[in-house]
């Protein structure tokens, strides 16, 4: 199996993806509105506030949609077929997007409720995945 | 908020024409559309020597940085209008927005649009399925393994929860454009299908299997506009343009306000606002169709079903030419021909021929008014087009 893609951060997503290989799971907040955000951008997409800061998700949050890619989009993930693609809104508000993994991935609904961890992308790089959390 | 007038009954489409479809390996991506230009000029009875404007979308397979000047380069062509555009599925709606705008404004006479890529036989279906997964976010989605089936499979599952679509009206949506492409003499997939055969083909992305998934073909399709006046004076029944909406709400799935209400609302609405029409009114629909999911969306958007039975409107035939709302009439993305921004072109090229009202057994009887929806992205990008075949 080839190795799954290391993150390729900017200047925008350099301390989201620094945090990642820590173990933590970084969301941005606007101080100007209030509003939390998940991709990381240099203005508040609300309310065009520069004054943002990053703060720390607890790493929980529920699936809104998710699918089970058979046909992979690259060789690399060929390997992983049947793998979860999601949708997860954090506790938070922000929705982002990851895979749900784990010996139950493939028993995902809509409304689950999945917890943060830390996929090995090789080179100390960890990439946010999601585990469906124990009812 | 714009509600503009200025451009319905002002322009029309005097021309429209297709490539050879399919795998056409004798040509290029700009030969394609050199071949789709060509038919559309001799459709119009004009000469190339009267265009004065060009505008393209992109190709994955013929990745030139400027892809409008580099096809008029091709075509010997030295116009005063120029622009290649990229809005995904969108572009087209969007080129013919712009098209009209010079033309009102007396910037341009006559524009040829063209779009379309050799994308079957110059990509190949592996490596097109991996360029078009660069459509996801490069550090956000791609390193998650998502798939453009697998974004729309994430907005087909969400609708199916919350408005209760079935996966079997998803199948008829696939039933139901492919009968219209055993009708068309240039479609690429001429075998009727079952809804047992789509709910066995191949899983692609659960809920999406083979069958629902658009085309990988190798096609180009090109229409020239120009003023309503002008029109009057050419060969073929103009089509004119009553009105026409964009609405831009994200580009990546994840960063979609929903996954249940999109910018065709309103780009439907504008395009509606303009021509001074209803959904009521529209007697054809020709829908962006990339996946069985979007034209159950894009009608109950559109105001053409009711929220949650844009399923059902398919699965009880009234989609079928003949039916209430003959929807694809040419067998759209699913079955006519997909190749880049040239999906969402044919739409156009076929609401046009609709309302010329002589395409035989493919005609809807007494069509006066057609409503084309372009989409790009992932439901990102949207443009609602009105077309009637007289002024109103």
């Amino acid at each position: 199996m080839s190795a799954l893609p290391q993150p390729q951060p900017n200047g925008d997503s350099r301390p989201y993806w620094h945090a990642a290989r820590e173990r933590r799971l970084l969301i941005r907040k606007c101080n100007g509105c209030a509003n939390r955000h998940f991709m990381p951008r240099h203005v508040c997409p609300h309310c065009w506030s520069d004054q943002l800061e990053w703060i720390e998700s607890e790493g929980r949050g529920s699936i809104q949609s998710f699918s089970i890619v058979h046909r992979a989009p690259t060789s690399t993930f060929a390997a992983n077929t049947p793998y979860v693609i999601a949708l997860i809104d954090l506790d938070e508000g922000p929705r982002m997007f990851a895979n749900v993994i784990g010996d139950d991935a493939l028993d995902v609904s809509i409304g689950d409720r999945v917890s943060v961890t830390f996929e090995d992308r090789g080179d100390g790089a960890l990439v946010p995945q999601f585990t469906r959390a124990p009812v | 908020m714009a509600t503009s007038k200025a451009l319905r009954n002002k322009v029309a489409i005097v021309g429209v024409g297709e490539s050879d479809i399919g795998k056409v390996p004798g040509t290029s991506g700009l030969g394609l559309n050199a071949q789709a230009c060509k038919r559309a000029l001799d459709d119009a009875g004009l000469d190339p020597s009267q265009v004065d404007g060009l505008l393209t979308g992109y190709s994955f397979t013929e990745t030139y940085t400027m892809l409008g000047s580099s096809l008029c380069e091709y075509l010997g062509l030295q116009p005063t209008l120029c622009a290649s555009m990229v809005a995904g599925g969108a572009s087209p709606g969007i080129m013919l927005r712009h098209a009209a705008q010079s033309i009102v404004m007396g910037t341009a006479d006559t524009v040829l649009i063209c779009a379309g890529e050799n994308r079957a036989t110059g990509l190949g279906r592996d490596a097109a399925v991996a360029v078009l997964a660069a459509v996801g976010h490069p550090q956000f989605e791609q390193p998650y393994g998502g798939s453009i089936p697998g974004f729309y499979a994430m907005v087909a599952r969400r609708y199916m929860h919350e408005y209760g679509t079935t996966r079997n009206q998803l199948a008829s949506v696939a039933v139901n454009t492919r009968a219209h492409a055993c009708l068309h003499p240039n479609a690429q997939m001429r075998t009727p299908i079952t809804k047992q055969e789509v709910l066995g083909s191949k899983p692609i992305a659960d809920p999406l299997r083979m069958l629902d998934c658009c085309l990988i073909s190798d096609a180009a399709g090109a229409f020239v506009v120009t003023s309503a006046e002008r029109a009057h004076d050419l060969r073929m029944k103009p089509a004119y343009l009553l009105g026409i909406g964009e609405k831009h709400t994200h580009e990546h799935i994840m960063c979609a306000p929903s996954l249940t209400h999109f910018g065709a609302a309103e780009s439907g609405r504008i395009a509606y606002d303009m021509a001074g029409v209803g959904p009521r009114d529209v007697d054809v629909a020709e829908l962006y169709d990339c996946f069985t999911i979007v034209p159950i969306i894009e009608l109950e958007e559109l105001g053409l079903a009711e929220r949650g039975q844009g399923g059902a409107f398919f699965d009880q035939g009234h989609a079928r030419i003949g039916g209430k709302l003959p929807v694809n009439t040419h067998g759209g993305m699913l079955s006519h021909a997909h190749a880049g921004a040239a999906g969402g072109l044919f739409g156009i090229v076929e609401a046009v021929r609709q309302l010329r009202g002589d395409q035989g057994v493919r005609q809807v009887q007494g069509a006066e008014i057609a409503l084309v929806h372009n989409e790009g992205g992932i439901l990102s990008s949207h443009c609602t087009m009105i077309l009637s075949n007289r002024t109103h």
